[in-house]
């Protein structure tokens, strides 16, 4: 049986969720999807069923919501509930039914970083966190914790550039991107740290080696399997 | 839940809302009022539920799919009411602006309640929104609604009858049944939110001298004029 934070969407059956559910947060440039696709390979060779989820991925709304984002016209509570909508309609049609069926579901991202994202624009914290009361408890949540200055360099040697959202410029903390992508990583961290304890993340130091890291996940993982 | 009105946020404006069944002829009177108040020389500003033209894209293609669950119905009805508050109907507010609203977040409330979303969490979803000043409730039996939409025989909406919740397979006896809960949830709602209860089976033009009367009572109208440069 499995629980939900706030409430039990209207619909679903928390009994009969056998499978399991890991979240990896973390910035971008954190490596996360890097670890994902590790431990992927991984569960696979071991004969798990696995089903990857991401933000944003909806068939919902995912492509109406870039485009309306992209217009940066919306405000932030509408971009706050379009990511929820999202986020729900994966959770209903992904990560449940997958969970019924047996799978593991390793979440690349999930309600942390939504709620971070819509904090750091001035959010309500007990707003965003009733708002994704509606989500279901994961076994567990690794947050990849990255230097910013090691965030910097992995963004450059993806896109040798900065995201504009992972920069935080809609928000204004600087017109420099460079700068704002300080001040906004730190802000972020901020409340994922805040959040640590109320959620109960296990920390992971990012800074180290891909297949350090993997190893790292892969013993709390494999602790949780059986 | 204390309830946030325009004037206990700070902001000048008004917010009038309209909410009733469909074919309870809310929207008819809130056009008279707002012809009226446009007359007279007053700010006014109009929205209606469901137009964002910014969520529009997402609405119709989540609506078209059918894919769309009581929560992600909420949430994306969410969306497009939060993208037409912070736009508009806020900064309306605190320009000094008389805002009128064709449904406002009770429609909300009913529908979702009726799909069986939990109503706390619903609230608290629409809780960035401030109440109105004054919500007019247009009340008709649930009989003379329905024979005003069905009379026609119109073309009904997916979602509009209800035809997710599978109450019938015959959409406009899914439309009655639908109509009959949303009226339910509204009785609650108009005690809850204090609404103020127009009948609206007397003549289009005697209700609107009664909503008009109201408004008069209770807003200060001369603090919303134009001011003249002239």
């Amino acid at each position: 049986m499995k629980e939900f934070y706030d409430i039990v969407p209207p619909g679903m059956d928390p009994k009969n969720l056998a499978g399991k559910l890991f979240v990896i947060e973390g910035a971008d440039g954190s490596g996360r999807s890097t670890q994902i696709s590790i431990l992927t390979e991984w569960l696979e060779h071991n004969g798990y069923a696995v089903v990857n989820v991401g933000l944003k991925r909806s068939t919902l709304i995912a492509k109406q919501f870039s485009e309306a984002q992209k217009s940066k016209v919306i405000g932030p509570t509408t971009m706050h509930l379009f990511y929820a909508t999202d986020f729900a309609d994966q959770l209903e049609n992904v990560i449940v039914p997958a969970m019924r069926a047996g799978f593991i579901v390793l979440a690349d991202r999930y309600i942390f970083t939504l709620m971070a994202r819509a904090m750091v624009r001035g959010a309500d914290p007990e707003w965003v966190q009733s708002l994704y009361g509606l989500a279901i408890i994961p076994d567990a949540v690794f947050y990849l914790r990255v230097r910013p200055q090691l965030l910097v360099e992995r963004n450059f040697q993806k896109k040798a550039t900065l995201d504009y959202w992972e920069s935080g410029m809609d928000i204004g903390f600087s017109q420099d991107i460079f700068n704002s992508f300080f001040t906004y990583q730190r802000k972020i961290e901020k409340y994922f740290m805040q959040m640590k304890n109320v959620y109960g993340f296990q920390v992971i130091d990012g800074n180290r080696k891909v297949d350090t890291i993997a190893k790292d996940l892969k013993t709390r993982i494999e602790r949780l399997l059986h | 839940m204390t309830i946030k009105t325009p004037e206990s946020a700070g902001y000048p404006g008004a917010l009038i809302a309209v909410e009733g069944l469909d074919g309870s002829g809310k929207s008819t009177q809130i056009h008279l009022i707002k012809r009226w108040l446009e007359l007279e020389g007053y700010k006014v500003y109009f929205t209606e539920w469901n137009s964002s033209v910014a969520v529009k894209p997402a609405t119709s293609k989540a609506k078209k799919s059918n894919l769309l669950t009581p929560t992600t119905f909420c949430l994306i009805h969410a969306t497009d009411f939060a993208d037409r508050y912070e736009r508009q109907i806020q900064p309306l507010l605190r320009a000094g602006y008389i805002v009128l609203a064709d449904r406002y977040i009770y429609t909300a409330f009913a529908r979702d309640a009726v799909r069986n979303c939990d109503p706390g969490w619903v609230r608290r979803v629409y809780s960035f929104a401030v109440n109105p000043t004054i919500t007019f409730f247009f009340q008709t039996s649930l009989e003379v609604a329905l024979g005003r939409i069905l009379s026609g025989r119109p073309k009904l909406k997916y979602h509009e009858a209800g035809m997710d919740l599978n109450l019938s397979d015959d959409p406009y006896e899914s439309f009655r049944i639908f109509q009959g809960r949303v009226y339910e949830e509204y009785k609650k709602l108009i005690k809850e939110y204090e609404m103020v209860v127009i009948n609206a089976t007397r003549p289009v033009e005697v209700q609107q001298e009664q909503v008009r009367k109201y408004i008069r009572e209770h807003i200060n109208l001369s603090q919303f004029k134009w001011r003249s440069y002239k």
